[in-house]
């Protein structure tokens, strides 16, 4: 069964926690260079979704069919504090001159240029995130996987790293998943968006917005307010009228 | 609250103002100033001659105790006949002959202890099967205090130099197996988790994140073990033994030679200030990345 142009194919997907079933029969497909954005409540299975993709979870049923070359960003860097910026990047990767090479033209990508002699600790949240985002494009994955990887930034930093991973996904054709429980970064970044509820997918939006992307563009509050009704939240905030 | 009793509060850990001298607070609008005034600028020459005062006092006490009679030599010798001891031993050679004798035995008896607690934190740490076939009996056996076994020691290896350095690495090989087993075993599971993402080996993930994340609990375990083993120096060389410092002080308690019991003990605490110092000197070589970190964004 194999689906041509396809980076993911899951069908069926279980996962239990003790008495909560997190995942129970999810399908999900990914286009080879789609870039899908899963959106769910805290808890709501995304995170587990992603940890089962990249091999960290064991599913109990079903399937999920992967790319052998995958990357991950996650919530938090995950850089090694005793190593120097370049050999983060070089982590399980053999030091040939041309991987040398390759790193620092992935630190130039994620505007990080001539910070490989750097250590983790002196790199602002921002800074380590994008040195996290240089380790998993070097490594040109089929598949990359983002977990909620924003979420610790600070809401300006977000804004810039959202323009930045726009342009490098678009620029390395690879498949994404991002897991988020942000509205407005789903529409910014996705092709398609979809909405994890009580473990299965919900709604599917194709979000066909121009690229590239601002909060004020025409279509994109309508969006929003589906993907929020989708997630049972009305905004409405303030105001005694 | 008045204006005075503002000026209090806000002068107060301020050595060069006395409560009864208000300042002048410019509270016309209600705000009190915080901006950095000469009060809080401290000078470092000043703060060294505080905390010099203790010690000096407790020095000149002693001397001028010994020097009217109130301390009586047999007691505590006058600071000036210590310091002459140590001339004296220093020049005639017996301090050398006998504190290198100590020194060796000591840092023998650490290696042998630490290297062995190192290899077994890390079989305990790193492998599972290790973890579960030696750590209970080590976690049980650390529960005995090294020197109920000193007599056993004795018994089994007589008083030469094969106890003592048994007994000293006994000591010292404990503390460096506990913190080498908890500093393998503390490694971020996040980062493990990164590793084996990103397709890290084995090997390459004990060599490039488990033992540098265990390296500061490894020097805490330097720490204790040098600690510990000054103790289990001290204990060897005071039961039956030919040299060493522990001897010197034996001897001269037989001839009431109060002022080399205060050398030895001096040296003792020489001792342990060194080790302390080597332990600091090495976190420092050792981890370059806390102090870039420390020092801030680069």
């Amino acid at each position: 069964m194999s689906a041509a142009g396809l980076a993911v194919q899951v069908r069926g997907a279980r996962k239990r926690f003790g008495e909560r079933e997190v995942l129970s029969g999810l399908d999900l497909d990914i286009g080879a260079t789609e870039f899908v954005v899963m959106l769910g409540k805290s808890g709501s299975g995304k995170s587990t979704l992603l940890r089962a993709l990249c091999a960290l979870e064991p599913l109990d049923a079903g399937e999920a069919r992967v790319p052998p070359r995958r990357s991950v960003v996650f919530q938090e860097p995950r850089l090694v504090e005793s190593l120097r910026v370049r050999d983060n990047l070089l982590l399980g990767l053999p030091r040939t001159r041309a991987q040398l090479a390759a790193a620092e033209a992935a630190l130039d990508e994620v505007e990080l240029g001539g910070r490989s002699d750097a250590w983790p600790g002196t790199l602002s949240g921002g800074e380590a995130q994008r040195v996290a985002l240089a380790r998993a494009l070097l490594r040109h994955p089929q598949l990359l996987l983002l977990d909620e990887p924003f979420a610790a930034l600070d809401a300006l930093t977000r804004i810039r790293m959202h323009a930045l991973v726009a342009r490098l996904c678009e620029r390395h054709r690879t498949a994404v998943l991002l897991v988020t429980h942000d509205v407005d970064e789903a529409i910014l970044l996705a092709d398609r968006a979809v909405v994890l509820k009580e473990g299965q997918l919900g709604a599917s939006f194709d979000v066909s917005l121009p690229r590239p992307r601002a909060r004020g563009v025409p279509g994109f509050a309508a969006l929003r307010r589906s993907l929020l009704a989708e997630l049972g939240v009305v905004e409405q905030v303030g105001g005694s009228a | 609250m008045s204006a005075t009793q503002r000026a209090e509060v806000a002068s107060a850990g301020s050595p060069q103002l006395r409560a009864a001298e208000p300042v002048p607070v410019t509270a016309a609008d209600g705000l009190l100033s915080l901006s950095p005034g000469a009060a809080q600028r401290e000078s470092a020459l000043r703060e060294l001659a505080t905390r010099a005062i203790t010690p000096l006092v407790l020095l000149a006490a002693w001397s001028v105790g010994s020097a009217t009679g109130w301390i009586s030599p047999q007691t505590l010798a006058a600071p000036r006949a210590v310091w002459q001891a140590f001339v004296q031993l220093l020049g005639s050679g017996v301090l050398w002959d006998n504190l290198s004798i100590s020194l060796q035995r000591a840092l023998l008896g650490l290696v042998l202890g630490a290297s062995t607690g190192l290899v077994l934190g890390l079989v305990t740490g790193l492998s599972r099967t290790g973890d579960r076939l030696l750590d209970p009996t080590l976690q049980m056996l650390r529960t005995i205090p090294f020197l109920a076994v000193a007599p056993l020691l004795v018994l089994w290896f007589g008083i030469d130099e094969q106890q003592k350095l048994l007994m000293i690495a006994l000591a010292a090989g404990f503390p460096f197996y506990l913190n080498t087993h908890g500093g393998v075993r503390s490694t971020d599971r996040k980062l493990l988790e990164a590793a084996r993402v990103f397709g890290a080996s084995r090997r390459e993930t004990i060599a490039a994140i488990i033992l540098p994340a265990a390296l500061p609990q490894l020097l805490v375990g330097l720490r204790q073990s040098l600690g510990i083993s000054l103790i289990a120096l001290i204990v060897a060389e005071q039961t039956n033994s030919p040299r060493g410092i522990g001897f010197l002080m034996m001897s001269a308690q037989q001839f009431f030679q109060v002022e080399i019991l205060l050398v030895c003990v001096a040296l003792y605490g020489l001792w342990g200030l060194l080790a302390d110092v080597l332990v600091r000197t090495l976190e420092r070589v050792l981890m370059p990345w806390k102090r870039a970190a420390a020092r801030g964004r680069a």
